[in-house]
């Protein structure tokens, strides 16, 4: 009956200092874009990274539902035992959404938030190979001095996606690009250029 | 205890929901009588390691006028949870009011057991039987004392028209 109780365990050990850790960690990766934040304390379930196992156990709750792709069933009871988070069946239901950057293409499905509140919008933690030796890119906007370069291991085309998103501004969503317990983040605000 | 990954309530859910209901409202003092008298029912019982330690938070209430309207909050409401598995997995989970670990384990503990079929018959007679006769007497003894002070007004002929 082990397997029975899996989706009960893991998470952070001691959540108190260790969820408000990850709280800063995610705070500094979406202001510092490009940067890599390191989560180590959160046990993920299977099929799920430490980085985005650690950012919804701190961002996600009973508000924010929680879209993840098909066949996920096991990762959604962890999050909604570990983080009371609801999975969310509609895209446009979803405060965040955590899979692969295939499964959460195309990016026009996500909410992008609306003139009077850009904050309705998705924000996606996409699960990545790595987050180095990747194509470069080349980051610029707030939060970053000048430009900065980043070489997650994106696929093909994910360029001109993010770009398109940055011509939403101020609508659009934002991204935490995670590989185990590497984050990044890539909020709306960052301009994206092939480096 | 949200049960949202269950799509539709079944018959054992709406068992369960009553009972987890049951115990949460016992007076701890009250449950914590019962579950001895489980343990002298039972013999032992079976160890348990804990999948959420009790912890005390709180949980916004939230209520719709009359039943219909649209929700808003009531309030916040001080609750300790906890979730423990029995020795062959089985899971039982407790929310209860207040900050009393001691009832939040006697509560999951007495979850996990009653969903078990070696037993739930010795549990259901042990604890739940006579905690839902002491719910009911105490909701018969204030319907008794408010009936008590019932007023009957009645309007006695005047005699104005005289």
């Amino acid at each position: 009956m082990s397997e029975a109780v899996s989706l009960y365990e893991g998470g952070f050990a001691d959540p108190a200092p260790a969820a408000a850790a990850a709280f800063r960690g995610a705070l500094e990766a979406l202001a510092r874009p490009g940067r890599i934040e390191r989560f180590r304390d959160c046990r993920p379930p299977v099929g799920m990274s430490p980085g985005a196992g650690a950012l919804l156990l701190c961002l996600a709750d009973a508000d924010t539902p929680v879209w993840l792709p098909e066949g996920a069933e096991d990762v959604a009871a962890w999050v909604l035992f570990h983080a009371g988070a609801p999975r969310a069946v509609r895209r446009e239901d979803a405060a965040f959404a955590a899979g692969p950057w295939e499964a959460l293409m195309p990016m026009d499905a996500w909410p992008v938030g609306t003139a009077d509140y850009p904050d309705r919008s998705t924000t996606l933690i996409v699960e990545l190979g790595a987050l180095e030796g990747g194509p470069p890119l080349l980051l610029s906007g707030p939060g970053i001095n000048g430009s900065v370069t980043a070489s997650p291991d994106l696929p093909e085309g994910a360029v001109a996606t993010l770009a398109g998103n940055r011509a939403r501004f101020p609508l659009g969503v934002d991204l935490y690009l995670t590989a185990g317990e590497a984050v990044m983040g890539l909020p709306r605000s960052t301009r994206v250029e092939t480096g | 205890m949200t049960n949202a990954n269950c799509d539709r309530e079944t018959g054992a859910d709406a068992l369960r929901r009553e009972w987890l209901g049951l115990l949460a409202r016992a007076a701890p003092g009250a449950l914590g009588e019962r579950m001895d008298a489980a343990r002298a029912a039972l013999g032992d019982l079976p160890p348990h390691r804990w999948l959420r330690t009790p912890e005390t938070g709180s949980v916004m209430l939230r209520g719709r006028t009359g039943g219909t309207g649209a929700p808003f909050n009531l309030g916040e409401m001080t609750v300790t949870r906890c979730t423990l598995a029995l020795d062959d997995g089985t899971v039982g989970h407790a929310m209860v009011p207040g900050r009393d670990k001691a009832h939040a384990e006697h509560v999951a503990l007495a979850d996990a057991l009653l969903q078990r079929d070696g037993s739930r018959d010795a549990m259901q007679a042990a604890v739940l039987d006579p905690l839902a006769a002491e719910e009911e007497a105490a909701a018969h003894a204030v319907a008794a004392k408010a009936a008590a002070t019932k007023v009957d007004f009645f309007t006695m002929v005047r005699g104005e028209d005289e």
